[in-house]
Parts: structure tokens; sequence; C-alpha cells
């Protein structure tokens, strides 16, 4: 054996090291992938260690922070048992299924629209769906604070649900322009033949061909809600209309003595529902993030 | 011998009933296309068009909203040594953070297509955590972490002998950690997004490369950012716009503190139009960003259109 | 009673272009029509402008004798079968070809009924319960034309339905189609861009060119009586040759006589047909398996040609030989044991009685 192995390598020598460069190249990748999972895992794993001490252990401000000496479930049970936090949850919860609700049949309407029939003016409504995309909320938050000023909407989730759309109609309606587009337009003849009308072709044809993309946007549309912030904070002052963020943000953080343990408790579980659904639905969760720039 | 089709049996012809229902049909198409998309216009004329216009006419105001002053507020920023610190401020925030954020997600992107593929979905699961976070409220942990007297970071920092930062007590540290923050928060975006651009790159190209004699730099150099430049430039300008109209990092980390140092566009337009109750003038600050912005969303349309021209 | 006549039928565009430039064509009830032609010759215009997805510029399209023109699809009775199958992905094999009379509202036992008839006659049956993802491009297909079957329409209309399949499947679903029509005998409009599929499915074949009707007719009229040039060269594979020349007469009859010097003479019982050509430039058109290796025959109209084989593509039961007569080039079909070489020259022989005389100006076929 050792003897067949000692004349090959007399006839062939090895040139290069293919597998050693590949082995730097892993061992790069995997160095650089650990060291950013460390820095971007950080802030959420000091939170939830925070959020288990109590409050004695906190303010003593000896010692490693990043330990738990006695691990405590008080701050979790202390928020959900004030009002005033579950409050918040409800009325982030009540604008954003309004909001998520509101912005879906707006955007499949106006994207089977313009994705599917031409008419006049539809190419310039397209591009302005994809120009109010580009326009931030805090350029035009000022002017809104008068206008729902104006209707008597402030400090109310009504004005909230009222500007949201904003937010998440414009994008949601590009990427449904995309997914609507890609389907065939073979599918709507062969609908039109076997006979069916238009809201039946949305509704029988083209929705649930399409529901990848109302999922994603469906998805795109939950988290913009639920982690607004801008407006919230601009339209709203009194705590029991305030949705999450800024009803942590303002109500939990006050005074001289910051309660951290009970602040970050909250943060985590107001961060919940949308790290929930990222966990469960990653890959729709992507497909929206991305389809943004893949389709337009 | 195509004649005979013409003399061939012709049938009594009956016009169908309801003639001109085809075009009656078109134009009705038309109308309720029209009437899907009005609650489209509406939000897009009533709550972005007309509050834009009502923006440009109420920075025309007095403070008390009586008079108009014309170019008066803008004058006034003008002369104030904090706007021009808030003008610098949301340049060099928003430049180094976009470009921190692209590098950082470009070289990560690019480690983890080069691991195997069955592992580069648990990763990439958790490297977009920041991401998936509301920043308000991630923004708070980060704020706990620069505590000036439990930092956890001084005391990380500390174990490799590094001295005690002031994180949010100086301004050139506050400056560092509300760009630390946000490309904290962007990186994974731009990580995702230029993952996927990579995959669409076909492998065939590659291997074309390879056999031609590119080594990885070159591969990276003549295949990959070629196929990736519009995606690159797109997700670049795009940050660039949120990234430039930034406000809850910079609400929660700092609250434009120390003395206004910190403060963006669009924090300052909220301290001077809403806590101040200038609403005038805070319209003022707020429109500065729209130049910017313009400038910006003509490139991103640019490209848009031009990687529509290229597909077709 | 399900005739369908079109009449004067005209597509135009915007900016003037006319995709159909005004047909005449009546098609019998149960007869199988193929609109056969190149990519942009109008054909599949025509055929959308019946289905009413494409509206009707001008003239009209009447179906078992009611003009439809102003009539949506979904009232014309019409079936469609297209070329990428347009199955709804997220139904069923049975909820697809259920769809059309869901919509129309008949009765669930109805509708079974027809479904399981229809995949019956398919062979089908086992593949109702899946989704298309999971069928393969024959199946895909039969549900496609199950589709239009279970609506019992006064008209099938296929758009190219078997240009997505690789080639062995077309020939078996060829078969499939014509062995439906015989079936169920619903009056069909065919289009598609391949002779072969539209000889072999026809009971009419209508060859189309930019936008008008070039001729009409059974298939194997069109083979061997073509009008036109265009249709000369468009049926039959390989196409047919054509190579200049001009006809000389004398006291004996007309010989043909081509730019290599090349001397064939011309039947008989063609000389009056020609005579009013002679001393003209024309196009000689020949078919290469008109043009073979010398054996013994009985016919009477044979002549000498001689060639220099450039290609030789064997293909098992004959071999093609390309060659060249003053530019052009050539092709002839020879008996594979006829020994052949590249560069050898041969003399091969033209079967005048089946030679067509075009004139280059008209392009009509004399």
């Amino acid at each position: 054996m050792s003897v067949t192995t000692a004349s090959s390598a007399g006839i062939y020598s090895k040139a290069g090291s293919l597998s050693r460069e590949r082995r730097w190249a892993m061992w790069t990748a995997y160095a650089s992938l650990i060291l950013a999972a460390i820095i971007f895992l950080a802030p959420p794993v000091y939170m939830f260690i925070t959020s288990l001490k109590s409050s004695g252990e906190i303010a003593n401000m000896q010692g490693n922070p990043w330990l738990v000496r006695s691990p405590t479930l008080e701050n979790y049970s202390a928020l959900l048992g004030n009002g005033m936090f579950l409050r918040f949850f409800v009325n982030s919860a009540i604008v954003t299924v309004l909001v998520v609700a509101i912005t879906m049949v707006i955007s499949v309407l106006a994207a089977f629209a313009l994705a599917r029939m031409r008419f006049f003016g539809s190419q310039a409504l397209a591009t302005g769906v994809f120009l109010t995309y580009l326009v931030p909320d805090t350029l035009l938050f000022i002017p809104l604070y008068q206008i729902v000023g104006g209707l008597g909407l402030l400090n109310s989730i009504w004005g909230l649900v009222l500007v949201y759309p904003t937010l998440t109609v414009p994008f949601c309606t590009w990427i449904m322009i995309g997914y609507f587009a890609s389907i065939p337009k073979e599918l709507d003849e062969a609908a039109l033949i076997d006979g069916a009308s238009w809201s039946q072709m949305l509704l029988k044809i083209f929705v649930p061909v399409a529901m990848p993309g109302i999922i994603a946007a469906t998805i795109f549309a939950f988290t913009v809600s639920w982690a607004a912030f801008v407006y919230p904070t601009a339209f709203v002052t009194t705590p029991d209309q305030m949705p999450l963020t800024i009803g942590i943000v303002s109500q939990l953080v006050r005074a001289d003595t910051f309660a951290w343990g009970q602040i970050m408790a909250g943060a985590l579980l107001a961060a919940l529902p949308p790290v929930v659904i990222y966990a469960f639905l990653m890959d729709y969760y992507i497909a929206g993030l991305t389809a943004g720039a893949t389709k337009g | 011998m195509p004649a005979d089709t013409l003399t061939a049996g012709r049938t009594p012809a009956t016009h169908a009933p309801g003639s001109g229902s085809l075009q009656r049909f078109a134009r009705r198409r038309s109308t309720i296309a029209f009437l899907m998309t009005l609650p489209l216009l509406a939000v897009i004329v009533g709550l972005v068009a007309y509050p834009a216009g009502y923006g440009i006419y109420l920075s025309t105001l007095n403070r008390t909203m009586v008079r108009n002053i014309g170019f008066g507020n803008y004058e006034i920023l003008f002369d104030t040594d904090t706007f021009w610190s808030v003008a610098w401020q949301s340049c060099i925030f928003a430049i180094t953070a976009v470009l921190l954020k692209a590098l950082i997600g470009f070289w990560l992107a690019h480690m983890l297509h080069h691991i195997p593929a069955k592992g580069q979905r648990k990763w990439r699961g958790m490297l977009l955590v920041p991401w998936v976070i509301p920043p308000a409220l991630s923004t708070l942990g980060w704020w706990w972490m620069f505590d000036p007297t439990y930092s956890s970071i001084n005391y990380v920092l500390s174990i490799f002998a590094v001295p005690a930062v002031p994180w949010l007590g100086e301004p050139i540290w506050a400056r560092i950690a509300v760009i630390m923050v946000n490309v904290w928060y962007g990186a994974p975006f731009f990580m995702i997004m230029y993952l996927a651009a990579i995959k669409s790159v076909p492998e065939q190209l590659y291997e074309a490369a390879a056999i031609d004699g590119a080594n990885g730099w070159q591969r990276l150099r003549y295949v990959t950012l070629p196929m990736m430049a519009n995606i690159i430039s797109i997700t670049v300008l795009f940050s660039l716009i949120v990234t430039f109209a930034n406000y809850d990092i910079v609400r929660v980390l700092t609250n434009g503190g120390p003395r206004d140092l910190t403060h963006v566009f669009a924090s300052y337009a909220f301290q001077v139009g809403i806590l101040s109750g200038n609403i005038p003038r805070g319209a003022a600050v707020s429109l500065f960003m729209l130049p910017i912005l313009a400038v910006c969303a003509f490139f991103v349309l640019r490209g848009v259109t031009r990687r529509n021209k290229e597909q077709m | 009673m399900a005739q369908v006549s079109l009449r004067k039928l005209v597509k135009a565009y915007e900016g003037n272009v006319q995709a159909v430039k005004g047909i005449d064509l009546e098609i019998a009830d149960h007869e199988f029509v193929v609109l056969v032609g190149p990519s942009g010759c109008g054909k599949s215009t025509t055929l959308r402008m019946i289905a009413g997805l494409e509206e009707i510029t001008g003239g009209d399209v009447a179906i078992g004798g009611t003009v439809v023109n102003d009539i949506p699809p979904r009232d014309r009775d019409i079936a469609m079968v297209f070329q990428n199958y347009a199955l709804y992905p997220h139904m069923s094999v049975f909820e697809n070809m259920a769809f059309g009379l869901t919509l129309r509202k008949f009765p669930k036992d109805e509708i079974k009924r027809r479904v399981d008839n229809a995949a019956r006659i398919l062979d089908i049956v086992p593949l109702l319960e899946r989704k298309p993802k999971a069928l393969s491009g024959g199946q895909r297909q039969r549900v496609a034309m199950g589709r239009a079957i279970v609506r019992d329409p006064k008209v099938f209309l296929f758009d190219e339905p078997l240009s997505n399949l690789d080639a062995k499947l077309r020939v078996q679903m060829r078969t499939e189609i014509k062995k439906v029509h015989q079936t169920v005998r619903t009056t069909t409009v065919y289009v598609t861009h391949d002779q072969v599929e539209a000889m072999t499915l026809a009971d009419r074949v209508v060859v189309m060119n930019h936008g008008v009707i070039e001729q009409v007719g059974p298939p194997q009229e069109l083979y061997h009586h073509p009008a036109t040039r265009f249709v000369a060269g468009f049926i039959g594979s390989p196409a047919m040759n054509f190579i200049p020349g001009r006809l000389e007469g004398d006291a004996h009859g007309l010989r043909l006589v081509l730019g290599s010097g090349v001397i064939l003479p011309v039947p008989p019982e063609r000389t009056a047909r020609y005579a009013p050509h002679a001393a003209r430039p024309v196009l000689l058109g020949i078919r290469p398996e008109h043009l073979t290796d010398k054996k013994p025959t009985d016919k009477r109209n044979i002549a000498d040609f001689p060639a220099t084989p450039e290609v030789i593509e064997p293909m098992g039961m004959e071999t093609l030989v390309h060659f060249r007569i003053d530019g052009h080039e050539i092709s002839a079909r020879l008996d594979p044991a006829c020994p052949v070489a590249v560069g050898e020259p041969i003399t091969l022989a033209a079967d005048m009685d089946q030679m067509h005389i075009i004139d280059p100006e008209t392009d009509k076929v004399l």
C-alpha cells in the first residue's frame, strides 16, 4: 500500500494547496460571524440580564454587570400587574391591527389595478407610490401634527390609525405591484374566459396566488406600525392613549430613579410580537425586506 | 384558392344584443381601476402631498401663526449657531453611519455566503435580530449600556485595560455613541440586501471567472461588485434618506444633548416645533431635509428606472 | 351549430401598425382548423380576437351565426388552452377544471360528472386531487385541455399548446389532441408556428404571413399545390429548394435553364401552363424529397441533376446531402445505401412532376 502511494506521488506532484486556502477562508468567515453575532446580540442579551435583576441589585452597581446574582421575575410580574403598561399594549395592538387591515385592503386593491388594468395616469401613480415611499416620517410630522390637531385627534389612538398608513401603504403597494406583475398574464385571460369578473379574479386568483407577497407585506405593515415612534411621540401625550414604544420611553423612564430592570423588561416584552413573528415567518419577513430593492 | 374562403356559406349574421358592450367593458374596467386606486390616492394626496404643501406654508408663518413672514424663519435659523451645528451633525451622522453600515453589511454578507449553505439560515436569523427589535426599544438597552456609572461596555473595556469612556457625557463620544447604535441597528439590513444580491449572481459566472484565472479579490472586483452595483447604490441611497431623517435613536439616547450637539434635523425640529411650541420654525427645520432628500431620491429613482430598463 | 366566421377582420395597434390586415375565413361546425405561420404573422392576434382577449379594430367575428365583437370573453362560450397552460397554481386539478363551471353556478353533481368524464377522456383520473406544481408538462397540458372540455363550449381555441413540451412529448400530445377532437367533435381553432403540427392535426390549414392569409386548404393540398412561394417554403421539412433560372422554349417544348448551366426539361403536360412565361426569369421550387439518388423507376419526367456534396447528414432512414448551385444552398434526400462523400460529384434525379415554378415578381406559384 505504502509503495503504491509513494510511486503515485512520484508521478503526480501536488501543486498548491486548495484545501488550506479554503480552510483559511472558512476560519475568517466564522470568526467574523461569531464576532458580529456577539456584538449584534449583546444589547438584547444585556437587556434580558438586567430585566432579571432586582432594583436593589442594580442600585448596588458593583461587580460584573453582565452577571445576575439573584435572578428574579419581579420586574415582569410588576409590569404585567401594571394597568398602564397593559393599556400601552392594548393600544399598540388596536392601532397595529387596524392599520395592517387598512393597509392591506388599500394596497392590494391599488396594486391589482396598477399591475393589471392600464388606465389614464396609472404609470404616474405607480411612480408616485414609490416617491411617497421615499418620504420619511420626520419630514411631515409637524404639518401632520397641525392637521391631526385640526381634526381633534391629538392624544387619541384614532389619530395614529389615520396617519400610520403613510408609513405602510406605499411600500406594501409597491411590493404587491411586484408580486402581481409576476403572475403570468395568461392566468387572468384563462380566468376571463372561465367567466370570472374583476372581483372574482382578484379574490379567487390573484390573492391566493400572491399569498407569499401578501404575507410579506402584512408582516412589513405589522412591524412598521408596531415600531412607529415619531408620530406617537408627537401626537400623543396622555399616557392612556400611548402605544408601547413611546409609553415605555416616556412613562417608565421618569424622574431620577430609573427602574432599569422594569424598563428593560418592558422593552423586551414590547419587542416580543415582532420578534416572534420574525422567528416563525423569517423567510416571508426577509422576502418582504428584500422585495423593495430587488423588485424596484 | 384563398378566394373560396370568401364564398363559403355565409351564415345569416345577427348582431348580438347590447353591441358596444366590449368597449363599455373596457371603459368600465378603467373606471373600476380608478375606484380601486382611490383609497391609495387619498393616502398619497391627503396624508403626504397636502401635508408637504401645508408644511411649506406653515414654515412661512410667525410663531403665533397669524402673520406671514416669508422666509423669516429660515433667516432666523441661518443666524443661530445651533442650527448650523444640527446641519453638520446630521450630515456627519448620516454619512458615517451609512458608510459603516454598508461596509459591515457587505463584509458580513460575504462571510455568510462563504460558509456552507446548511448553516447560513441559522446565522442569518441571528444576525438580523437588531433590525427586528423596534429601534426605540433597543436604544433603551444601549442607553443603559452607556450608563455613566454602571456601563456594561466600559466594564468589558476595563478587562482589556481600556479606561472608562464618558459615553453620553462628552459631545464627541455622544456623537460616536449615536452612530454606533445606528450602525448596530442598520448593518443587518445591508447584510440581508447584499446577501440577496450575491445569491442572485449565477454560480457559473464565478466558475467562468475562476477558469479565466481570476483570484478571489478579482472575482469580487470584476464579477460580484458590478453585478451588485445597482442594489448597492439603491440600498445606500435609500439608507441615506432614512438615516438622515432618523429620530428615535437620538431622542432616546441623548435627546439632543449634551448642549444640543447631537441633535439632527428631525430631533431639532421636534424640539423647536412640538416641545417649544414654535410650529412654523419647526416646520422650517424639517423642510431643510427636503433638498438633500430630493437629491437622494432623484438618484434612487434614476437607479430604479435604469434597472428596470436593463431587465426588459 | 358553431361555425366561426371572420369577415374583413382587422387588428391595428397604436401607430397604425396592422397586425391583422382584413382576413376572411369560414370555419365549419366540428372542423379542426390550424392557423400556422412564422412569429409575428398575426395568427395569435387572430385567435385572441376570436377569444375576445383582444379588441377588434375592424370587421366581424361571428360564432354560431352571432357577431360577438362586443361580447366579453366569458359570454362567448369558448374555451382556450394556453401555451404555458395557465393553470391556477393554488387549485387542485379538479378545482382547476371545475372553476369555469363553478363561476357559472352549475350544480355540484353536474360539475363532478363533467370533470370525471373529461378526466376519463384525458386519462388523468388519478391526478384530480393534485396541485399543478406536482404534475409533469404533459399532465399539465392534459389538465389545460380538460378545463376546456368540461365547459362543453361552442369552440376550442388552442394557442401554441405544445411549444413548452419536449420533442417526444409533443408528438405524443399531438396524437392525444387529435384523439380528443375525434371524441368531442368541437369546432377547434389551433394556432402554431410548427408546420408539422399543422399538417398532422388539421382538417384545413390556414397559412398566414404578415397579417394576411396566404392559403387555406387541406394539408395534402398545401403540400402538393402551394399557392405562393411563402407557402411552398413554409410547408414541408426540410424546406423546399429555390433555384433561379429561365424558362426557354423551342419546338420540342419548354426547358428550365439554371444559372449554372443545368438544363431541366419541363413535363409536356405543363407546357401550356408555363408558355406565357417563356424567356423570363423564374424560380424553380423543388422539395429535397424530389431530389434523390438515381434508381430505376417508372416515373417519366426524371431529369439529371449534378451535385457536389458539401455536408452530409445521415438521418438513419435517409441521408440529407447539402450542396450549392450557383451559390444557392440546395438539399436532397438520398437513400442511406447510396454511397456519397464530401467533395465527390454525383448525379441526382430531379422528379420534374413534383417541381413548382414561381414568378419571382409576384411570388405566386404558376
